[in-house]
């Protein structure tokens, strides 16, 4: 069609063919999903992920009910009140619906005050009971703390780590790979043997040797970008590996040649024609290492020499689901789990759909 | 050929160098040296430290030297089979990695060998019969293998096992061969365990080895070269074996240079879930109470492991790609 026939920039081409890989699509709009969720976490964590409803101790699972008791129905749905009752043939408690409570979920409910941000203090949810009622979506843990507010506030650690791990490999790749591909040489042949002697050690093995090492008395904070740099330590020789090979590849271009015929200054080589031509690549691979450093995080942390409570993240909500007796009478528990794994797979089908959309030759459009 | 070994053989002596400083930085890593915690450790269980013992103990191992000449005497102590003592163990190091690096040996190379055992077939379906409900099944299973990590996989299964079935899939041995001497019947007993640590460990690799050999075997049977075998009137099997899946799998064997290591991690770790009587427990634990000549010479050893794999590798991929030798 001649309306269409107009010439689009690289990254029009590039967006338009991921818009058609509907796993990516799919990917990305989870992606998305995951972190408004966790940008916003005080907003949308329904109770407070620390507060102990002590009362409320290994609480199952509170059902969204949408027909009460007397058969009546309503499109807004409701929770029963709940009653915890001793079971006196295993003298557990054990928690029951209390049916002339009704409480329904509404939007935008005042709760619990909390600081947006550490910076501005709210008490608005974005959905919840009135107060009065208990609304434990998936549960409550050993010390009483809901779970699903616990995970969205593990959102916001888990999924950050991911992301400033990557960016900081991506500027330690850059500048070696970059480094090492411009000046060949003893240079370049010390990088190579630093970067295969740094990947043949297994990951897991040399996190745990490194992070058990971060100091006992350090604060949270310092643990958390401790615990990033060292997941970064591996991340940056994938991409000083990509970077490096393909300048060395592109150096020997007909075009870069004739822009250094035209005097072009190799500042201007690099930054104007080599990283725009490979840039794609390393987003790709930049994305398919995102989801190793989420799961980098979640096992070191399961493991307990990782982040330690009272931070919140996936990982160190998995620690509770190491002790298999308790899962198996607590199954909600093992619940992060499949948060983990839905960030993971989407962060997968993104980088695919990338990979398949930034590779100018490939032809399924 | 020759010269070819040769000159990995090098690059691996350069390698394992360097990843004995990495382990030997670990062991240095944590505040407070190993003789302080050695002194605290005699001194809490009543024995009377007198200044004589500590000179003779900071000579043994040279903590008054310089960090390179206390590098030196602990490599040397390596070389010959002496890794130190084992402060939480009151063991020494080399006797605890005895007991325990066999068994990770064993369920590494099980697992590798699962792992090409099972990809390599589904692989070659996957790229025959392209788009049919056979390859999509794969490719589902295969993207799950990726994204689910294998610690998690290990709990998962361990749950499902206990609440459906009510068996306990942790551990290596039953409980009563689990002190018993080795015979036939534990090692059969030991390979009725062997397949949840296998499956576990494995999948991720299987899944990423079914996405490449599919990939590569599917650009293979499109060739020229392949089209010629076929209008000869070769059989389609002897083709597709003699010809695509050879190529397919040379970047197959180079990659156990990357398989290993990545087994090894994923060992360690499920092993942690599945108290299986391997590494994994025993590095954790000495991590955890700062144990550091103990977790170092596991490091150590489990990235010489990986090493020696790979040169393994890298002489497997000489053997069966001839450009590989000639550069």
């Amino acid at each position: 069609m001649a309306a269409t026939s107009r010439s689009l920039s690289h990254s029009q081409l590039v967006w338009r063919r991921f818009t058609r890989h509907k796993l990516a699509m799919a990917g990305l709009i989870i992606l998305a999903l995951f972190y408004l969720v966790a940008i916003f976490c005080e907003f949308t964590a329904p109770l407070d992920p620390l507060h102990r409803y002590s009362s409320h101790i290994y609480a199952p699972p509170t059902p969204l009910r949408f027909i009460d008791s007397e058969g009546g129905f309503s499109l807004r749905p409701f929770v029963y009140g709940i009653k915890s009752e001793l079971d006196m043939q295993t003298f557990r408690r054990i928690y029951v619906p209390d049916t002339s409570k009704k409480y329904p979920i509404r939007f935008l409910v005042r709760g619990h005050e909390y600081r947006m941000w550490g910076l501005f203090k709210s008490n608005l949810h974005l959905f919840g009971v009135e107060p009065g009622g208990s609304l434990f979506l998936l549960g409550t843990d050993e010390l009483g703390r809901d779970v699903f507010s616990r995970i969205i506030y593990g959102t916001r650690i888990s999924l950050s780590i991911g992301l400033i791990g990557v960016t900081l490999s991506l500027g330690i790749g850059l500048i070696v790979g970059g480094i090492s591909g411009l000046k060949a040489g003893t240079f370049d042949s010390i990088t190579q043997r630093v970067i295969e002697i740094i990947r043949s050690v297994p990951h897991i093995p040399l996190w745990m040797g490194l992070s058990a090492a971060l100091p006992p008395d350090w604060n949270p904070i310092k643990v958390y970008f401790g615990i990033t740099v060292i997941l970064s330590l591996l991340g940056w020789t994938h991409v000083a590996r990509v970077v490096r090979s393909k300048f060395l590849s592109l150096r020997e271009e007909d075009f870069v040649m004739a822009a250094y015929a035209a005097g072009s200054s190799e500042w201007r080589i690099i930054t104007k024609h080599l990283i725009p031509s490979f840039i794609s690549y390393v987003i790709v691979s930049v994305t398919l290492s995102i989801p190793g450093m989420i799961l980098g995080e979640t096992a070191l942390s399961f493991l307990g020499i990782g982040l330690r409570p009272p931070v919140i993240s996936w990982g160190v909500l998995l620690q509770q689901a190491q002790n298999i007796s308790a899962v198996n009478t607590f199954p909600w528990l093992l619940t992060p789990a499949f948060f983990v794994v839905l960030a993971v797979l989407a962060f997968n089908f993104v980088g695919d759909g990338l990979r398949d959309a930034a590779d100018p030759y490939s032809k399924q459009i | 050929m020759g010269s070819y070994i040769i000159r990995r053989l090098a690059y691996m002596l350069i390698t394992l160098l360097g990843i004995s400083i990495i382990s030997f930085t670990i062991i240095q890593l944590p505040p407070g040296d190993y003789l302080t915690t050695y002194i605290a450790q005699l001194s809490s269980s009543g024995t009377v430290v007198d200044d004589s013992l500590v000179a003779s103990l900071e000579r043994q191992y040279g903590l008054d030297r310089p960090i390179y000449i206390q590098y030196f005497k602990w490599i040397g102590g390596v070389l010959t089979g002496n890794f130190g003592r084992s402060f939480d163990w009151n063991e020494a190091v080399a006797v605890l990695i005895a007991e325990r690096l066999p068994m990770t040996i064993v369920i590494s190379l099980a697992t590798l060998v699962f792992t090409y055992l099972v990809a390599i077939p589904i692989s070659i379906y996957s790229a025959v019969k392209q788009y049919s409900i056979g390859d999509y099944i794969a490719t589902v299973i295969g993207f799950i293998g990726l994204s689910v990590p294998d610690f998690l996989l290990a709990l998962v299964l361990m749950f499902s096992f206990y609440r459906f079935f009510g068996i306990s899939v942790s551990g290596l041995f039953s409980p009563e061969m689990r002190e018993a001497a080795w015979s036939w019947a534990k090692i059969k007993d030991m390979l009725d365990h062997l397949w949840v640590p296998m499956i576990v460990i494995g999948m991720a690799g299987t899944a990423g080895i079914i996405r490449t050999m599919r990939a590569t075997t599917l650009d293979e049977l499109g060739k020229d070269y392949v089209k010629m075998a076929r209008s000869k009137g070769i059989p389609e099997w002897k083709v597709l074996m003699r010809h695509p899946v050879r190529v397919a799998l040379n970047p197959i064997i180079s990659t156990i240079g990357w398989e290993l290591p990545r087994i090894v991690s994923g060992t360690t770790i499920v092993a942690v879930v599945l108290n299986l009587p391997i590494t994994g427990p025993i590095l954790l634990q000495a991590l955890q109470a700062q144990d550091m000549f103990l977790a170092g010479s596991f490091i150590l050893m489990l990235s010489t492991l990986t090493v020696i794999g790979t040169l393994i590798s890298d002489i497997l991929l000489a053997i069966f790609d001839p450009r590989i030798r000639l550069d």
